[in-house]
């Protein structure tokens, strides 16, 4: 099973860190992608710019229309996300709870949508 | 390029090669790496070059030499750090006699497909491992059929070899209790297979359907080697009989059909007649299992013309005999749907009851799906329609989401 783990961001929180515990954190981190990546559990992880990079796209009688983020006036904001594969929800709960992440903010886990049919 | 016959036998050949390398003391992740090399080799230099008179000879001999390289290459670092006087000369362990018994191939395989399930992997890893070290499967090939990146496949393979590796498991069959608790991760891995190919519609699903091929030829060569397991022949005539259904299971936009509404002259009579042969002689002559069950149960509806033609009582007797046998909450939910079909919907209703207690099952999307059915056969339909809401909530699998809306949107107009 596939599951999105997206981390939030609070500037609050991540601003507070001291330099070398951010550092600490990254290095933490790192490491435990590299075990990810190992475990051929890590579909794919990315960390999103700042949300004053954002746009949001829509069409609009044909035309596109592009307006500049912030794309939602909140506290927290998308950080980075994941794409697990891994063998349970268990497992997927597990994986976040490892992240250094976890110890500061909340890891949203989704299942995500596949193709597979049961037999009815 | 895409040779059929050339690939159908490198399939064939590959945990023979494998096998052969490994019974000569070849460390497995080594020899695994050196027979995939081979089989690429083989699979460019065969179709236009044609097939080689010892095929199995040519890709044994070409292996060897990878793995010898290899190996010497692996002695080469490491004598750069240890005294080279404290080992004895390399090329005595590593390079093989020349001569190749023909071996007996269906032990190899079943010899290989016990280490590739070897408990201590997860089930993906032993999927992933059993496709590339017995299936002769490329990574990227293996990758594809479950949608995750070729590095990301690569590393689930060379870990969990690694991870055979680490258990000190060799290449010999288990013996006594061992080999019958094997012999069960072994099936069940096969099951989970089979699973993860034909639960995959049309579409995207020529890769999958692959994986259902692969895992009825894999239970077959089992089933060569242990003809007298009851439950191997058990889930070789599963397969073969859920796979029979599978051109009518799939409307042709990709949506689901449920068994009462499929069009029977559609399934595959060819594999329907091998599936209940094969499950009348298993339960003739063998001890009666799980799969030897949940086939008789196939059977049952394979040989019937329609619903309103099937044997429910039977079909009923089977469950609750599977429900002693192993126990299982999903067992309870083919059970309830059958109950209501031999006695009405309110007795499968009822047997449902249990499951609410069941902490995984209570919302788990296949409970509210069956419950809804039977509260639209007991004609309450906005009950109905609630439950197929929440099950289509529920589930992750988007065909499923879809027909799930759908039976709901239907009992709204």
């Amino acid at each position: 099973m596939k599951y999105l783990l997206a981390i939030y961001g609070n500037d609050e929180v991540w601003n507070a860190f001291p330099p070398e515990q951010l550092q600490q954190i990254i290095k933490e981190t790192d490491a435990h992608n590299n075990s990810l990546f190992a475990s051929g559990e890590l579909v794919g992880a990315y960390g999103v710019a700042d949300q004053m990079q954002a746009k949001k796209v829509r069409l609009a009688d044909g035309a596109t229309v592009v307006t500049d983020g912030p794309y939602i006036e909140a506290k927290e904001f998308l950080g980075s996300f994941y794409v697990v594969d891994c063998e349970s929800l268990d497992r997927a709960i597990e994986i976040a709870a490892e992240m250094p992440a976890a110890r500061f903010t909340d890891i949203e886990i989704r299942p995500l949508l596949h193709e597979g049919t049961p037999d009815l | 390029m895409a040779d059929r016959r050339v690939e159908d036998l490198l399939r064939e050949l590959a945990p023979q090669v494998l096998g052969s390398l490994l019974r000569r003391g070849g460390p497995f992740d080594a020899s695994e790496d050196a027979v995939q090399e081979a089989l690429v080799a083989a699979s460019r230099q065969w179709p236009d070059e044609g097939i080689p008179r010892n095929p199995r000879g040519w890709l044994v001999t070409v292996a060897r030499r990878r793995l010898t390289d290899e190996l010497r290459s692996i002695e080469a670092s490491k004598r750069r750090e240890i005294d080279v006087a404290s080992r004895g000369p390399a090329d005595a362990r590593l390079v093989p006699a020349p001569d190749d018994e023909p071996p007996e191939v269906g032990d190899d395989t079943l010899t290989l497909l016990f280490l590739c399930c070897h408990p201590a992997l997860s089930a993906p890893s032993q999927l992933a491992l059993t496709l590339r070290a017995v299936g002769g499967l490329t990574t990227a090939e293996i990758a594809r059929a479950f949608f995750v990146p070729e590095a990301t496949m690569g590393q689930r393979i060379s870990r969990a070899k690694q991870r055979i590796r680490e258990t000190g498991s060799r290449f010999a069959m288990p013996t006594g209790d061992e080999r019958r608790e094997r012999l069960a991760v072994v099936l069940h891995a096969l099951y989970l297979l089979f699973s993860e190919g034909y639960t995959t519609s049309a579409g995207t699903g020529l890769v999958r359907a692959d994986l259902t091929i692969e895992a009825i030829r894999l239970t077959r060569a089992v089933h060569r080697a242990l003809p007298d397991e009851g439950e191997v022949q058990g889930l070789l005539a599963l397969m073969l009989l859920n796979d029979a259904r599978r051109a009518a299971r799939t409307a042709t936009d990709g949506a689901l059909i449920p068994l009462d509404e499929q069009d029977r002259s559609l399934w595959d009579r060819g594999a329907i007649d091998e599936g209940v042969a094969l499950i009348t002689d298993a339960l003739a002559r063998t001890r009666v299992g799980p799969y030897q069950l949940q086939a008789s149960i196939a059977a049952i509806h394979a040989e019937a013309t329609s619903s309103q033609d099937t044997d429910w009582p039977q079909i009923v007797a089977l469950y609750e005999l599977l429900s002693r046998l192993a126990p299982n909450p999903m067992v309870t939910l083919n059970h309830a749907v059958a109950v209501a079909m031999a006695d009405g919907p309110q007795a499968g209703l009822d047997l449902l009851v249990s499951l609410d207690a069941d902490e995984r099952m209570a919302t788990h999307h296949r409970l509210a799906a069956v419950r809804a059915h039977l509260f639209e056969l007991a004609g309450d339909p906005s009950a109905a329609r609630e439950w197929y809401r929440l099950a289509a909530r529920r589930t992750t699998s988007r065909p499923e989401q879809r027909y799930l809306e759908g039976r709901a949107a239907r009992l709204t107009s």
